[in-house]
């Protein structure tokens, strides 16, 4: 029954063209006379140009084009596009082509357009730069300390922002504490690692002045936005196309140098220019995420009831800030501090620091995860030290379930929730106290079990503009939907966020075939181009169902009306009268007069005879503009084991509990929670960026930085539970990155609390064998 | 100075003239149209551009075109018969196990070299055969589901 497809694990409908090799990506475009771009980077971190000649790459094989920085003078600064209020912002200039100085290596000093790309590889080398190095530094906490090396003329102390959150009396709370527990977080930073790389192709229609620009993105329109602020290339005369896209976790969100620059080649040589990075430039120059230094003080009651939170955070934000940066350790982690639990005061500072290295970004939950982290590393720590299980502590201090807004600290109002229902499902789904009885026994033997727990609420579905203005955000973050019905009923859907792997041509087909009747098979969802979809911000945040899918159902609900209106005159009834149904409008009463959605479909097409007043034609178009964001949650539990002998950390079993709303494809759920866990884990155990004390980037391909493998992770246990979002019209969350956001701090607690008993009080991500082992035998005093 | 070569991609023969560096994946991904296969990094870690060469995965960003001059290579568009989808192409669309589609191709190939040496793996040997391909999107959860389902139904072939 068609109704029933909402809900329904069927398979995506991305699938057969993806594992058949049929997809396309952008690197997979070839255009006719097309030229190859390759960008000269930086290999300093921190320097003054002092010399570039292009004159031997110019004569090198093939090579169209070499332009230097100075030479790109056409292109604007790059925009940056999260203006954070209250905070003394400065937005250091970030040139799409550097002319004097260079600040991290990867910064782009000149570009190669040749025949081919090995031909545009080849003549990078033979472009002379001299450089003259200046000093660096690359860590946020030296960066912001009178006398570091300065990036910027005009930015003291290198920062780029000072933005503070708070609520409640927070020195009342420190004054009226029983305990305090302290602790310092190094939120390592990370590399994305979208599997595709980023890449650029820019066709210049010189007769008309149009250009088109496949790109990677995560977010066409507002790509197009940027571009023709960058570019000069007026909004209408530009065409943003977002083909297949490989994956993004926020690496694709930001608009990048390299793109305009192509674009900019394409121009200046009326030639399609074709840039596809290389994972060693991607790990360079694609930006990064986290990089935080976090201390936390946490006041409490002997009996476990939490006071307050005070913290201070230097988050490196690189040598510029990148497109949506500045939101990213602010308002989308500040504003999330106090978790799922009843905290009653809060305070943060937070310093945006500028340092010698790539630009941060949004990376899979961003923001969110370095606020749960430090939440639910303080209430472990608080359990440790009142001796409580860290279980019993969490429900003690969680909010108790609401179902419609819910005020916190920060002056946020969470939607809806059950915190203590999800946790206490998870417990018993994992036999909790048996489980630690396993973990007391393994001991006696010698074997060193941990249990770490997690419990999240994450901000999604970005969000009401009005909200987005207030916090600096420079656009809308409403969604858009157009329901376009053809003769044969038939549907065509048309939306403005681009999804990259998450399945919407799958779920929002359901969306609709759910909402009206029609087979999922008859409906076709386009995104990703946008002279073909509405405007739309983009898929991010987990926003894609919570605000597109609201406004998709919107779009079809209006299609619905006015098949109500066509029915009515068709069946000679009032429109009060007719009932929808299983994809029938019948005259109540009379099931047997009614029309299906196929028929009124095929009567305003033809309009032989539609009501008075009634355009013909079957479709309908949405701008939504959600009243609130949505809060998905939580409860994720990890078991390990850590070997004593190695400091090596076995992964047992993982436990995820969400609370996404109701599911329309549980199979797509399940995926996105396996995906979204294994990138936390992959930070908590394995994965971090490391800079030199010269701002070389060590961990600069594959081979030193250590992505999440097939072997080294347990098969993931999904569980779940439905509380629907009161203003949703179908009650979605989010679920992209609820995984991420749990599971750093589920395996981070899970491993001190395997190796506590030997006297570990704190250990470092990530958790490599040898910084367990070092931590061990430092508590033992073999240090 | 280019040297000759001919590969037979996916059952057709192609001659071409290449630069003795010419990587295999970029060979293939310019003879026009084929692009399945893909590029994901520079030092062959991720597994994205695995083909089989005469019934062997390899990598094609690790071996040049010269060294195929001779061989059978198939991608992801060659691996269906007859218009009807291999049993490890059916198990990931089954099972979920892709995403964003990009280390699929490489994915699939790894996953029919493993069973063409492992028949029946269990799921510990699936997860050590396809350690050498890296994927971002789905924790390999359901990757490993697939190659299970698949192999269960080549057995039964």
């Amino acid at each position: 029954m068609a109704t029933s497809i909402f809900g329904s694990g069927i398979r995506r409908r991305e699938d057969p063209r993806l594992i058949t090799g049929a997809a396309t990506y952008t690197d997979d475009l070839s255009l006719p006379d097309m030229v190859h771009a390759a960008m000269l980077r930086s290999p300093h971190a921190h320097a003054r140009i002092t010399r570039i000649d292009t004159s031997r790459a110019k004569k090198a094989p093939g090579v169209v084009a070499v332009f230097a920085g100075a030479e790109i003078d056409a292109l604007q600064a790059m925009p940056c596009a999260w203006l954070l209020p209250n905070s003394n912002l400065k937005v250091a200039t970030y040139r799409c082509g550097a002319c004097d100085v260079v600040r991290y290596v990867g910064d782009i000093v000149g570009v190669v357009v040749a025949e081919t790309p090995y031909q545009a590889q080849d003549a990078l080398e033979l472009v002379d730069v001299d450089y003259e190095p200046l000093p660096v530094v690359t860590d946020p906490v030296s960066a912001n300390k009178p006398g570091a090396p300065q990036l910027h003329p005009d930015v003291p102390n290198n920062e780029a922002f000072h933005w503070t959150v708070g609520g409640g009396d927070i020195d009342a709370a420190f004054k009226n504490a029983e305990l305090v527990v302290k602790e310092r977080i190094v939120q390592q930073r990370l590399i994305p690692n979208a599997m595709e790389p980023r890449a650029a192709l820019a066709q210049w229609k010189g007769a008309s002045g149009e250009l088109t620009l496949w790109n990677t993105t995560q977010n066409p329109h507002i790509l197009r936005f940027l571009c023709s602020v960058v570019t000069g290339v007026s909004e209408d005369k530009l065409r943003v196309i977002a083909p297949e896209v490989g994956g993004g976790f926020g690496s694709k969100i930001a608009a990048y140098p390299a793109d305009f620059i192509t674009v900019f080649c394409a121009r200046k040589l009326n030639r399609p220019v074709k840039w596809t990075e290389s994972r060693r430039e991607n790990y360079q120059a694609t930006t990064h995420g986290r990089d935080h230094v976090q201390e936390i003080e946490l006041a409490a009651k002997k009996d476990g009831t939490i006071l307050g939170l005070r913290a201070t955070v230097w988050a490196g934000m690189g040598a510029y800030l990148s497109t949506a940066a500045p939101g990213i350790p602010t308002i989308l982690h500040g504003l999330m501090l106090s978790g799922v639990y009843k905290l009653p005061a809060l305070k943060e500072d937070v310093h945006g620091v500028y340092t010698n290295t790539t630009p941060v970004e949004a990376y899979r939950g961003a923001g969110r995860p370095e606020a749960t982290f430090m939440i639910e590393r303080m209430m472990d720590k608080l359990a440790a030290e009142l001796k409580m299980d860290p279980a019993e502590l969490r429900l003690k201090n969680m909010i108790p379930r609401f179902e419609n807004g819910h005020s916190v600290v920060t002056g946020l109002s969470y939607d809806s929730g059950d915190y203590p229902a999800g946790l206490k499902k998870l417990l018993a789904h994992v036999k909790y106290q048996e489980l630690r009885k396993e973990q007391a026994d393994a001991r006696k033997k010698g074997r060193y079990l941990g249990i770490g727990l997690a419990t999240y609420v994450e901000i999604c579905g970005l969000g009401p503009s009005q909200v987005a203005g207030a916090i600096g955000f420079q656009g809308g973050l409403w969604e858009s939907a157009i329901v376009r019905f053809h003769p044969t009923g038939k549907v065509h859907v048309f939306i403005g966020a681009s999804p990259h792997g998450q399945g919407e041509e799958t779920t929002f087909a359901q969306i609709v075939a759910s909402e009206i009747g029609v087979d999922v098979g008859d409906v076709k969802v386009f995104h990703g181009d946008t002279d073909v979809t509405p405007m739309g911000w983009g898929t991010y945040g987990s926003r894609t169902t919570a605000v597109g899918g609201a406004a998709l159902v919107f779009a079809t609900r209006k299609v619905k009306e006015k098949a109500k209106i066509i029915a009515a005159h068709l069946l000679e009834a009032a429109v009060e009268d007719i009932e929808y149904g299983d994809g029938k409008f019948a005259v109540k009463g009379s099931p047997d007069k009614a029309k299906t959605i196929q028929e009124i479909a095929l009567m305003a097409h033809v309009a032989w005879n539609m009501p008075k007043d009634v355009e013909a034609g079957l479709e309908a178009s949405m701008f939504y503009d959600p009243p609130n964001f949505t809060f998905p949650y939580g409860s994720h539990l990890a078991v390990v084991e850590v070997d004593t002998e190695t400091g090596q950390v076995d992964l047992k079993r993982y436990v995820a509990l969400d609370d996404c709303g109701p599911q329309i494809n549980p199979v797509i759920v399940e995926g996105q929670v396996h995906g979204g866990v294994v990138q936390g884990v992959g930070q908590a155990l394995w994965e971090e960026a490391v800079y030199d004390e010269n701002g070389q980037l060590l961990t600069g391909s594959m081979v030193d930085y250590a992505l999440p493998r097939a072997d080294l992770l347990p098969n993931i246990e999904v569980l779940s539970t439905v509380t629907p979002s009161p203003h949703h019209p179908l009650g979605l969350k989010g679920i992209g990155e609820a995984g991420t956001i749990a599971s750093t701090a589920a395996v981070y607690n899970a491993v001190l609390d395997a190796v506590a008993p030997l006297g570990v009080k704190t250990l470092q991500m990530p958790m490599t064998p040898e910084r367990v082992w070092r931590a061990m035998q430092q508590a033992q005093g073999r240090a | 100075m280019k040297v000759p070569v001919t590969v037979t991609v996916n059952g057709r023969r192609y001659a071409r003239d290449v630069e003795p560096r010419l990587l295999l994946v970029h060979f293939i991904r310019d003879l026009g149209g084929i692009t399945g296969t893909k590029i994901g990094c520079d030092t062959s870690q991720c597994g994205a551009c695995t083909v089989l060469l005469d019934g062997v995965a390899v990598r094609s960003c690790t071996c040049l075109a010269v060294q195929a001059d001779g061989s059978a290579v198939t991608t992801i568009e060659g691996l269906a018969e007859n218009g009807k989808l291999h049993p490890l192409q059916e198990a990931f669309w089954n099972k979920h196990g892709l995403q964003c589609g990009f280390c699929t191709p490489g994915m699939i190939l790894a996953a029919h070299e493993l069973l063409r040496t492992k028949p029946k793996p269990t799921d510990e040997e699936i997860r050590a055969g396809l350690e050498g391909n890296m994927c971002r999107c789905t924790g390999y959860h359901n990757i490993v589901r697939s190659v299970r389902e698949a192999a269960g139904a080549m057995a039964g072939r």
